[in-house]
């Protein structure tokens, strides 16, 4: 069975959520904590959301420098999957594994509601059970998901086709509606809204379906195991 | 014990969201002369002993690869802080 680490950092919140994730969609979830100097053989990882290390200093800064991260960047280095949600976003794009930053919402204010994404970009590895353009509601909550680059870096990312998710009504200010990106190889994906929060009907955001039946997080967690199974 | 102060400022093409909060509630404290306001961190970092070019030197460099995220923030200055009686050591930034 596919194995899917899930990293917990001091602080990490929404762990327990991802392994629930990892689980519903067919992969066996194993916990990776953050003083582990190894990943135990597992085919990818998650990064989890929340507050690592407090986010003192700045939101991921700390965590990027984390035992376990050394592995994790060296094994995306190799071609694994490794997706960051939230906080995890933010640690990837602090380790340079995804390119931007996170910086507070434009308004300041902390916000939490089910929010609209386009996906741009099916062509990675948590997002090849996708259709082009297809629209899905996943939950999203946070005070720093402002995503900013350079306007020539929004460029290149623009035209390498590294947007792979884009706020249909954009809550916090990011450049270019950009909710989340990838990197040139598509292994690794970040993106702000939480995919583990709409995995299972009766727990998720409201669908077509009826209340709370949204489940297209699931997909990402699937499509990484139809990429591990199809390697 | 020396001090070194390390200042690090949002990018000035960056949105500085705290800054802009700030400067949203001085007028309304009577403060109408400033027309802008940018927020950033002082980090003051301790060693044993007066600071050397060396401790200066390793300073820029925690300040490149954790206290700033170059992507946002420049690190504005990194200097050896007079008021503890330590040589005025020269600042590397500068050199």
């Amino acid at each position: 069975m596919t194995r899917i680490g899930v990293i917990t950092f001091p602080g990490t919140l929404d762990d327990v959520d991802a392994a629930r994730a990892v689980r519903l969609a067919g992969a066996e979830p194993v916990s990776l904590w953050h003083k582990d100097a190894d990943i135990h053989g597992v085919d990818a990882v998650v990064v989890p959301g929340g507050f690592s290390y407090g986010d003192y200093l700045r939101c991921g800064a700390i965590a990027r420098f984390a035992p376990v991260m050394d592995e994790v960047i060296a094994a995306a280095g190799r071609g694994m999957p490794v997706l960051g949600i939230c906080n995890g976003f933010q640690i990837l794009t602090e380790a340079h594994l995804l390119p931007g930053a996170l910086i507070r919402n434009n308004h300041q204010k902390f916000i939490c509601r089910e929010q609209r994404l386009r996906v741009e970009s099916t062509t990675t590895a948590w997002t090849n059970l996708f259709e082009d353009d297809e629209e899905i509601v996943v939950p999203l909550k946070n005070g720093e998901g402002n995503f900013i680059a350079s306007p020539a870096e929004l460029d290149r990312l623009e035209g390498e086709g590294l947007v792979v998710f884009r706020y249909l009504d954009n809550p916090n200010g990011s450049a270019r509606d950009i909710a989340g990106v990838r990197n040139a190889r598509g292994n690794v994906v970040g993106l702000m809204p939480h995919p583990e929060h709409a995995v299972e009907p009766g727990f998720g955001p409201d669908s077509a379906a009826g209340a709370r039946q949204g489940v297209d997080g699931l997909r990402l967690f699937q499509s990484a195991i139809s990429a591990l199974v199809g390697a | 014990m020396g001090r070194i102060v390390v200042e690090v400022m949002p990018k000035p093409e960056i949105l500085d969201p705290q800054g802009k909060a700030v400067m949203g509630n001085l007028p309304r404290l009577g403060f109408d002369q400033f027309t802008g306001v940018r927020q950033g961190r002082r980090f003051e970092l301790t060693v044993d002993g007066p600071v050397t070019d060396a401790h200066l030197a390793a300073a820029a460099e925690a300040a490149e690869k954790l206290l700033s995220n170059p992507i946002i923030e420049d690190v504005v200055s990194v200097t050896a802080d007079p008021a503890d009686g330590a040589d005025a050591a020269p600042n590397p930034e500068e050199a």
